[in-house]
């Protein structure tokens, strides 16, 4: 038999407030966001929309925009193509040797873009025993690749594919791999149950990794300088016409290149938001 | 006919070794045990799904040890379930024998004739996220039994069910069991399924299979 609880002495009442942390937590967070928002005002206060026009009626600055547009893409697709099947192989399998091609995946991403740079150019004009990968390229297979656009797309490709995988290695990671299991025991070879099962389930994961790898692409700038040159009209893309323009003084045509580039990226970030495929979130 | 010739499976933290079993062609076969003993290993093995280091494992006398899961003829219904999310319930059902390059007409018949029998026939055309616990588990049943496998696997199939729905499962595993002949190994912890079910009884204790 328990005896009845008896209150000792009243509960002393309190009131507190939740304010103190909204205006810290708030108040934190609030520089970061302000940061974000003054710097894309400058950028289009700066600017006049005549500026602008004019910049972008500059032959030298749409064939940069056009070449931007198409490098960007190639590289993206590609980076999807190598991605795709990576991506699946790292989240399936243990295999030896995992972590090694784990971590070379990564290089890329923690890489200096200048030393990524130099290190293709050094890859494709390295001699091998009097043997060149650029030396052949241009004369056996008659496709040069450095300080032409193919150099573009392979100093774009090679930073995009890495974020690529990481994105599809994330989404495969999330699909139940029991399904495909499953699909193996009613007649799939595992090429058929990643093509039927897998794939269908990891489009928004495709479109997210697209999407990172152009946006990645689009901003790539040290790279391209070293391994693809700025030549006007040949190699140059948005990111370099604004190092370009900088360095003939140009601000004005510049900023409003920036602007530009800041618009592209809005885009694929609201095609990310759209998604919603938790990586953004 | 399921056929296990002294095998041997090491499976992370445990492992089971000098299993034997034999299952005769068209019995139900019920294996029990406590959980985490490795009763899922064995199905695993025996579709495929995981390698067994010694033995022999044989499906209507061919030795299948070293074959592919695809190429096994054995329908599974792991225990949960694995539904493919982005196809319907008709096609579920159509899965593995569009594998087989079926004409469509043998496809469709089929999956008219799946649905009569499971009682998902308003379902064909729905999305698999959508289904109650017991629609999905017919659906996963349907999906193993489609391509009229040689043996048929199911993994605590009615554990996650409510007292309805398993009363009415069991119904209708009987009515599979006596319409297909198909041979079968359900593995369960309950007692009461193997006494509606089981034609033949295994219990795994501390890694040893008796029949019993």
């Amino acid at each position: 038999m328990s005896e009845p609880v008896k209150a000792t002495s009243s509960p002393t009442f309190r009131r507190r407030s939740d304010t103190p942390f909204f205006l810290v937590m708030g108040g934190i967070s609030a520089c970061f966001i302000i940061l974000i928002v003054l710097l894309l005002a400058a950028d289009v206060v700066f600017t006049s929309p005549s500026d602008f026009i004019d910049a972008l009626r500059k032959p030298e600055i749409q064939a940069a925009f056009r070449l931007t547009i198409l490098s960007c893409s190639a590289a993206a697709v590609l980076s999807l193509w190598v991605a795709t099947p990576l991506g699946y192989l790292l989240s399936r399998y243990r295999f030896p040797g995992r972590w090694l091609v784990d971590t070379l995946v990564d290089i890329p991403i923690v890489l200096p873009p200048l030393v990524l740079g130099l290190s293709l150019l050094i890859l494709f004009h390295l001699p091998i025993f009097g043997w060149e990968l650029e030396a052949w390229l241009r004369d056996s297979v008659g496709f040069p690749v450095t300080y032409q656009w193919p150099a573009v797309v392979l100093a774009q490709f090679s930073v995009a594919c890495a974020f690529a995988v990481r994105t599809m290695r994330v989404t495969f990671d999330q699909i139940d791999p029991r399904a495909e299991d499953v699909a193996r025991t009613l007649g799939c070879t595992r090429g058929q149950a990643f093509m039927q099962i897998a794939l269908p389930q990891a489009w928004r994961g495709m479109i997210a990794a697209t999407t990172i790898a152009w946006a990645r692409a689009l901003g790539e700038f040290g790279p391209i300088l070293v391994f693809a040159g700025a030549t006007r009209m040949r190699t140059e893309v948005l990111s370099t016409t604004v190092f370009l323009e900088l360095s003939i003084g140009q601000l004005n045509a510049a900023v409003a290149v920036s602007l530009l580039m800041v618009a592209m990226a809005v885009v694929v970030l609201l095609i990310l938001r759209v998604l919603g495929t938790g990586l953004n979130a | 006919m399921i056929e296990l010739d002294d095998v041997s499976i090491h499976a992370g933290e445990f492992s089971l070794s000098g299993i034997c079993m034999q299952v005769p062609r068209g019995k139900y076969a019920v294996l029990m045990g406590r959980t985490g003993r490795g009763k899922t290993t064995i199905l695993e093995s025996i579709c495929g799904l995981r390698k067994i280091t010694s033995g022999r494992i044989l499906i209507d006398g061919v030795d299948v040890t070293t074959w592919l899961p695809g190429d096994r003829q054995i329908g599974y219904v792991p225990q949960d379930l694995a539904l493919f999310p982005t196809l319907t319930v008709a096609q579920h059902l159509a899965f593995a024998l569009r594998l087989r390059k079926r004409p469509q007409s043998e496809i469709d018949d089929r999956i008219s004739q799946l649905a009569e029998v499971l009682g998902i026939m308003p379902l064909l055309g729905r999305k698999v996220d959508a289904l109650s616990g017991g629609e999905s588990q017919r659906v996963a049943l349907g999906r193993a039994l489609s391509f009229r496998p040689a043996v048929l696997l199911l993994d605590e199939p009615l554990s996650a069910l409510d007292e309805s729905t398993r009363a009415e499962m069991h119904e209708l595993l009987k009515r599979v069991k006596t319409t297909t002949g198909v041979t079968t190994l359900h593995v369960t912890h309950s007692n009461e399924e193997a006494e509606v079910l089981a034609d033949q009884r295994f219990e795994l204790n501390d890694g040893v299979l008796t029949e019993g």
